[in-house]
């Protein structure tokens, strides 16, 4: 059973956070995943494709704003109401002898493509905590929803994030 | 960029083009800056060790990334991503570095993919797929599910 002050962070905000999408940003995702696609790197061609500029790869929002998953890495000045919710849940997963966290995976639904120069607005909040038991004993899936917009106000993706802690 | 794939050239349990990745220490590094996720479980090995991972692990965002190059690559610049998902079932580790740009000998990855169902709705044309990562010894290591929309000859 999760106590309290474990399960009192369901349906609380997980941070929120604004972010621009840079090209340069872009370009080194990309590279990163070693993805050649001239849609993330040719501006040119980028132009007088689909889209009418350089796009970012799905599942790609600006860095930093990854509120989706752990909270760690965010710079405290991109990021408002994150850290302490965070700071709080991580030590009541630790007191119940759940000190470590791995991601377990990720749900996106995206709605519209995202340009470089977009300015995204993300918002996270925690869904659910579960406890279960596995074949190596029991664990606890905390699954974080986070919502971005663009800087026109429409909805671009929905993400559903678990991490799995053990 | 391939040839533009069309939803009328799609049967169910076709193959999605398979995608060839490897994971390098470099690649994880590069990662780590590009996505912001700077946790030192990927790339500090004693740090990893002492996690009970054995050593340095590959990002599942990275994996999840490889995913989705798979299906933007196979869906064209004229399909669309509309669905996505993937769960981290097992642990990969890169390959270390020989030297300063060439990986040691070791595993390649495979994403893969097969499509499950084609529908249309509102008059968009749908795919939907499994989709999964097979490690060096074949096993899947990362299962998901995609779904896209194609265009169609009309």
């Amino acid at each position: 059973m999760l106590s309290e002050e474990v399960t009192k962070h369901i349906g609380q905000g997980a941070g929120a956070a604004v972010a621009e999408v840079e090209k340069g940003a872009i370009k080194r995702f990309a590279d990163a995943v070693d993805d050649p696609n001239p849609l993330y790197w040719d501006e040119e061609y980028a132009r007088h494709a689909r889209y009418g500029s350089l796009i970012a790869p799905p599942g790609f929002f600006g860095w930093p704003a990854k509120l989706s998953r752990g909270a760690t890495f965010q710079r405290p000045t991109d990021v408002s109401d994150a850290a302490e919710s965070r700071g709080d849940l991580g030590a009541a997963l630790a007191q119940a002898g759940y000190p470590r966290g791995l991601d377990g995976g990720v749900e996106y639904e995206f709605f519209c493509p995202v340009r470089a120069g977009d300015i995204l607005s993300a918002k996270s909040v925690i869904k659910d905590i579960v406890e279960r038991e596995g074949k190596t004993g029991s664990m606890v899936f905390l699954i974080v929803e986070t919502t971005y917009h663009n800087q026109n106000g429409a909805l671009v993706a929905i993400a559903r994030a678990t991490s799995i802690h053990r | 960029m391939a040839k533009q794939l069309y939803w009328e050239d799609v049967k169910v349990d076709d193959e999605v083009t398979p995608l060839p990745k490897m994971a390098t220490s470099l690649m994880l590094v590069k990662w780590a800056g590009a996505s912001g996720d700077f946790n030192p479980l990927h790339y500090d090995d004693s740090f990893a060790s002492s996690q009970g991972v054995g050593s340095r692990i590959v990002h599942g965002a990275l994996k999840r990334q490889w995913l989705i190059q798979l299906m933007t690559d196979w869906i064209g610049e004229q399909g669309t991503l509309k669905k996505f998902s993937c769960r981290y079932r097992a642990m990969d580790w890169p390959r270390k570095m020989a030297t300063t740009g060439t990986p040691e000998e070791g595993e390649t990855w495979y994403c893969r993919g097969k499509v499950t169902k084609k529908y249309v709705e509102d008059d968009e044309h749908y795919v939907d797929c499994d989709i999964w990562i097979e490690n060096g010894k074949g096993e899947v290591t990362t299962p998901g599910t995609a779904t896209a929309t194609l265009p169609s000859r009309g």
